[in-house]
């Protein structure tokens, strides 16, 4: 089946900046998509240019096969949720919400029912009256989500959708959102600096950096095989080692780490040994590394555990039950093991 | 800062205006409840006389004239200087400022000067009939000086920059994604203007309104050039009476009106600004 969005070596130059420099991806219907990268790798530059707003210096865009490159944002099936929610200050959040279906000239009585259904679905009923100014933070941003929805879009893109929402809003916003999108059944794309994020909502994630994309896979394809130490790090908590690879294995400062990755190529000059946290386990493994206790943080649900190795500073959690089970406290010695299906291997 | 220290400070102003400035207002305006004595002085016996003669038709006519002329120039004043601010708002924004700046230029100089220059232009030797005459135009032009429409355009000059500054403020501080999402919801550019640009900058439209219109109504030196005395304005009319016609108590009552009209509009102007705040973008 043909994707319904297909973005095509899409580029954007501002002046001698390159924000987006020849992106492809494509987004199946009903997908639930993830733009995810630092400030500056040009993902808000590509969702305008998605919504119209930006006019890619090069490169299509598809929407359901036909080419919308060049179709302004108020001619697109396309929605934008803005970051600042850009709700209309001067209009309640019923006209908002209405606003959009106005301009498709549809009948009175059909916005009316439109707009109540909508309401219903973020459960902003008593609200309907209320300007935006006198809203809550969590509150306007489903205005926001509303008066986007409500024009049935083929696509929906978000940007930074709960950036002002404080951290406990936030997840729970999380779960909202997705649970949103399944029951609209519109296809979301969601840009986020915020990689924890794109890891519980997304179906697929792309990761950009420098106006590239580098990857791009479901969430446990990026988390578990990132494509190189940037994504490595960039998703999650990774501990990295640096050695040279000798006999198959890499020699790092004090143990030999085997992989079962590849040794990458021009691995000569060096590579770096890669493994999360969660899958270091106290004891000897098939990666073994002894160290001290440096730090120790309490989670609630598990224990960070901060070791110095001769292989420099390792990261690793231990839930609850482990760290109750054998009490540790800093200036410990402890060995460290894991498996060689847990070590990545990337070129330095 | 308590109570008193914002007292404390706000005395010297507050003393200043009331004996340099109030005070002596009110002098003058309670001189319109007595009679005008037989040789231009004061008779001190109350009446109600010189009142009632401000809504006697023909001084009413001259209040709803002058009230035409200045509401004309405010409508006018506010389409050109709405669009000036709009254009200034949407360059770049390091260029802003020094287009504000020409934009305001005129208003530092001599507003008589200002005047004169206009009547250098318009008369009847003046550089635009020379130049009509010029590229070719024969036979008698309309009169382009003492008219109307002359005081109204003067008018409009010479308040313009106070409403360019008016609408620059509320422009400037739009966050652009708001028209950017009325846009995204499909509605076109003209819409967009129409629903949500203007109505959000429309307390600024207002007070350059009230602005132009305020000042346009008591003003008696651009209908006294431009004008040339062919019709008069309550500016002139209290002129007249306070420095022809020596009759201090009518031209009081007729200050008297004037101001209390000034007064109710500046307070709908006040209203209507604390009701239109919001939607700019927040400061972080």
């Amino acid at each position: 089946m043909r994707p319904l969005l297909e973005v095509q070596g899409i580029e954007k130059r501002f002046g001698t900046v390159t924000a987006v420099d020849g992106v492809s991806l494509d987004v199946a219907e009903n997908e639930f998509f993830a733009l995810l990268g630092a400030s500056g790798s040009g993902k808000t530059t590509l969702l305008r240019m998605l919504a119209g707003f930006e006019d890619p210096s090069g490169g299509r865009v598809l929407l359901d096969g036909a080419d919308i490159t060049k179709v302004p944002p108020n001619h697109r099936p396309v929605n934008l949720m803005f970051q600042s929610y850009a709700l209309f200050p001067h209009m309640t959040v019923r006209a908002n919400i209405s606003y959009g279906l106005e301009m498709e000239r549809l009948p009175k009585a059909e916005i009316a029912r439109r707009v109540d259904e909508m309401l219903g679905v973020i459960q902003l009923e008593g609200l309907a009256h209320r300007k935006p100014d006198q809203l809550s933070g969590g509150q306007k941003q489903r205005v926001a989500l509303a008066r986007a929805l409500v024009k049935r879009p083929r696509l929906l893109l978000l940007d930074e959708p709960l950036g002002a929402l404080d951290k406990k809003l936030r997840s729970a916003m999380q779960l909202e959102l997705k649970r949103l999108q399944h029951e609209v059944g519109i296809t979301f794309i969601v840009v986020t600096h915020d990689q924890e994020e794109a890891l519980v909502m997304a179906d697929r994630i792309a990761i950009l950096k420098d106006g590239k994309l580098l990857q791009c896979g479901t969430p446990r394809e990026v988390y578990e095989r990132p494509i190189d130490r940037y994504a490595a790090d960039f998703i999650g908590v990774m501990n990295f080692f640096e050695g040279y690879p000798q006999d198959g294995a890499l020699q790092v400062k004090g143990a030999t780490f085997t992989s079962t990755d590849p040794m990458p190529q021009g691995a000569a000059a060096g590579a770096v040994a890669a493994v999360r946290p969660e899958r270091i386990r106290l004891g000897r493994g098939e990666n073994t590394l002894a160290g001290t206790v440096r730090a120790m943080a309490y989670h609630g649900l598990d224990l960070q555990l901060h070791v110095d190795t001769a292989a420099g500073p390792v990261t690793l959690r231990l839930t609850a039950d482990v760290a109750e089970a054998q009490p540790l406290h800093p200036g410990d010695p402890v060995t460290l093991g894991w498996s060689a299906r847990d070590t990545r291997l990337f070129p330095a | 800062m308590n109570q008193r220290a914002s007292t404390a400070l706000m005395a010297p102003a507050l003393a200043w205006l009331t004996a340099l400035m109030v005070v002596p207002c009110l002098l003058i305006l309670a001189l319109a409840f007595f009679r005008r004595g037989l040789y231009g002085g004061i008779e001190y016996t109350f009446t109600l006389e010189n009142l009632a003669l401000v809504f006697d038709p023909l001084y009413a006519g001259i209040f709803l004239n002058s009230a035409r002329v200045a509401g004309t120039a405010a409508i006018i004043a506010c389409v050109i200087g709405y669009a000036a601010a709009y254009a200034i708002a949407a360059m770049p924004r390091r260029h802003q400022p020094m287009l504000l700046f020409f934009a305001v230029l005129p208003f530092w100089s001599n507003y008589l000067i200002r005047t004169y220059a206009w009547i250098v232009l318009l008369n009847r030797e003046g550089l635009i009939v020379q130049g009509a005459r010029w590229i070719g135009i024969e036979g008698e032009l309309p009169p382009l000086l003492y008219t109307q429409g002359t005081v109204i355009v003067g008018l409009v000059y010479s308040y313009l920059p106070f409403v360019i500054l008016a609408c620059y403020a509320p422009l400037s501080r739009l966050n652009p994604e708001i028209a950017e999402a009325s846009f995204d919801l499909g509605a076109s550019s003209w819409t967009t203007f129409r629903r949500v640009t203007l109505p959000m900058t429309l307390p600024g439209i207002a007070v350059g309104a009230v602005f132009v219109f305020v000042l346009s109504i008591g003003n008696f030196v651009t209908p006294a050039l431009l004008g040339g005395g062919q019709f008069q304005m309550i500016g002139n009319t209290i002129y007249a009476q306070f420095l022809t016609a020596n009759d201090w108590p009518f031209g009081a009552a007729l200050s008297m009106v004037l101001i209390a009209i000034m007064m109710g509009l500046l307070f709908l102007q006040t209203l209507a600004v604390e009701r239109g705040s919001g939607g700019r973008v927040r400061d972080a």
